[in-house]
């Protein structure tokens, strides 16, 4: 099912407003959300999250729209990986993965459901082998993968991840990446705000590109990465070319002056 | 150890703290004289028991809400005492009294609870934004300006023996108390217990920080008026009733996780245990102490207290440099 995300404002505070946006995410797609600090990427996750309330328009799934579901209900289909890998408290791995079953659980004590969605979670992010370690004992990509195992642990229909990939080490990256990609190949949509380029250049099969809480383009990567378009938004000189296997290359040469 | 075996530990040592209270003291009462109709029998009725049963609650009540406050600011310096949330309980006790509230039925206590209660959400209003040291801060500045407003009242006092009371009371100490004023707390303390109670799952989700407890569905405005009123029911209650003991909550919380881990919601129910079992054991230590008189339970918390902080406070820094 497709999230269409029909003309969504927001302005609130100090965050990043967001005017008239206009945007389709597929399911079954590692969509990205581009754009320079400030443009209103977190805000845009952070609205279809839940997080925040639109001033005006909707995202919808289908009919219903996500924006004004109640909490638990969109809790269970849109599964966030908040900014910033933030925990506390030493528990266990498991522990941490099983709060991601909140949403499902009444009451006390784990079901089977939630025993057998953690374990399959904990599996399809290879982080079983640490299940028993406190968190605050893992390294950056171990604890970057069980955070990602805490979202699918609660089985949403679209995991929406916001800057998965600050402070990790380019391996770590990758493996998130392809965790990403691997679960938009199964059937989930997946939406990340991500800051680097080349990485949206070489895994994002759907790209938004925002610029000053608007959509400046959005589409395919070769339709939407662009020299013209980077240097309209992020002010940089880049070359886009194609390598002998017919994947896209990107060099960022350099700030344009202006 | 197992979580089944500590909690059948925590049970025992419970029964074993309220029967010691019971007992212990100037003069010992054994139980076969717990029901006999002489000076032992009446004291047993008349003075231990509503002590012992204070303890327990007063106990039960102030861990539990360390524990919670702890998990909800994700701060484990975090305790009515340090944040200033007694202190401002006893200053709604001394203006009740000032201002003669205290004669209209419940009217002590009603503000004993306000204060409490108001006290959650200034800090909230105060320490936001400041990191994990700001709530602390906070709950400096709070209790700080709630102990000179208390003073003033005090020292305004029109009856120097009134005056007198109100620091006795202040001071913090399960003597003396009748059983009419144990059932009048009683209610108060054990909703307050039973809205923090329900308070788990929402913590366990605020290890993942505000907002990744809110894209779970967690309605933190419910949460933060439970804890107001959780707390603010049942502290401002145990204030009401034995003044400021202090520290329990910053303690026992700290004490439990190292044997339940650090799940916010499996510490809660052994932190109102442990609490419970820290006061009791303390309230009748200090009667066993020789001397004329006895020393104050709040006194000999605080003593006991302070350096904890401390000690917490020194791990806590190493931790984070």
């Amino acid at each position: 099912m497709n999230l269409n995300v029909q003309n969504l404002g927001f302005a609130h505070g100090s965050t990043a407003t967001l005017e008239g946006i206009n945007a389709t995410f597929e399911a079954g797609r590692l969509s990205v959300i581009l754009g320079p600090n400030g443009a209103g990427k977190s805000t845009l996750l952070a609205c279809l999250a839940g997080l925040q309330k639109p001033n005006s328009g909707a995202a919808k799934l289908g009919d219903e729209d996500i924006t004004a579901m109640p909490a638990p209900t969109r809790a269970k289909r849109m599964g966030l990986l908040p900014q910033g890998a933030e925990t506390h408290w030493a528990i266990t791995s498991e522990a941490l993965v099983a709060l991601g079953r909140i949403p499902h659980s009444r009451g006390a004590g784990a079901s089977a459901d939630d025993r057998r969605a953690v374990a399959a979670a904990m599996h399809a992010t290879a982080t079983d082998g640490f299940a028993h370690r406190p968190i605050t004992q893992l390294s950056g990509g171990e604890r970057a993968r069980v955070l990602l195992a805490r979202v699918l642990a609660g089985e949403p229909e679209w995991i929406l991840a916001d800057e998965p990939l600050a402070n990790l080490d380019p391996g770590y990256q990758l493996d998130i990446l392809d965790l990403l990609r691997q679960q938009a190949r199964g059937g989930k949509g997946v939406i990340a705000v991500l800051h680097d380029l080349h990485h949206a250049v070489r895994f994002a099969d759907h790209v938004v590109l925002l610029h000053q809480g608007s959509v400046f383009a959005q589409g395919a990567v070769d339709h939407v990465i662009t020299a013209q378009n980077l240097a309209n938004v992020y002010g940089i000189d880049a070359l886009l070319s194609k390598d002998e296997e017919g994947a896209t290359q990107l060099l960022i040469k350099g700030k344009l002056r202006s | 150890m197992t979580p089944r075996f500590m909690t059948g530990l925590l049970l025992s040592l419970t029964l074993a703290a309220f029967l010691l209270s019971l007992m212990a003291g100037k003069v010992w009462i054994w139980p076969m004289s717990w029901a006999a109709d002489n000076a032992d029998g009446w004291i047993f009725l008349e003075l231990r028991l509503p002590r012992a049963l204070l303890g327990l609650c007063v106990g039960a009540v102030l861990g539990l809400s360390g524990a919670v406050m702890q998990g909800y600011l994700r701060n484990p310096l975090a305790d009515p005492t340090v944040l200033g949330v007694s202190a401002s309980a006893a200053l709604g006790g001394v203006l009740a009294i000032f201002l003669g509230i205290n004669l209209v039925p419940f009217g002590l206590f009603g503000c004993a609870m306000i204060g409490a209660g108001a006290s959650i959400l200034l800090l909230l209003a105060i320490g936001r934004g400041g990191g994990p040291i700001g709530f602390i801060l906070g709950g400096m500045v709070l209790s700080t300006l709630a102990g000179a407003l208390t003073a003033f009242v005090i020292s305004i006092a029109p009856n120097p023996f009134a005056a007198s009371e109100i620091i006795n009371w202040l001071m913090g100490a399960l003597t003396d108390r009748l059983m009419e004023d144990v059932l009048t707390a009683l209610p108060f303390m054990a909703i307050g217990v039973l809205l923090l109670l329900t308070t788990g799952r929402a913590l366990d989700a605020l290890t993942l920080g505000e907002n990744g407890a809110k894209s779970l569905g967690v309605d933190l405005f419910r949460l933060q008026w439970l804890i107001v009123l959780g707390v603010g029911l049942s502290v401002g209650a145990s204030v009401a009733v034995s003044g400021v003991v202090g520290f329990v909550g910053l303690i026992v919380p700290h004490l439990i996780r190292s044997f339940y881990g650090e799940q916010p919601s499996r510490i809660l129910m052994p932190s109102a245990l442990g609490g419970a079992i820290l006061t009791l054991t303390a309230d009748s230590l200090v009667r066993l102490i020789p001397g004329p008189g006895e020393m104050r339970l709040g006194i000999a918390m605080a003593v006991l207290g302070a350096p904890f902080f401390l000690l917490l406070l020194l791990r806590y820094r190493k931790g984070q440099a």
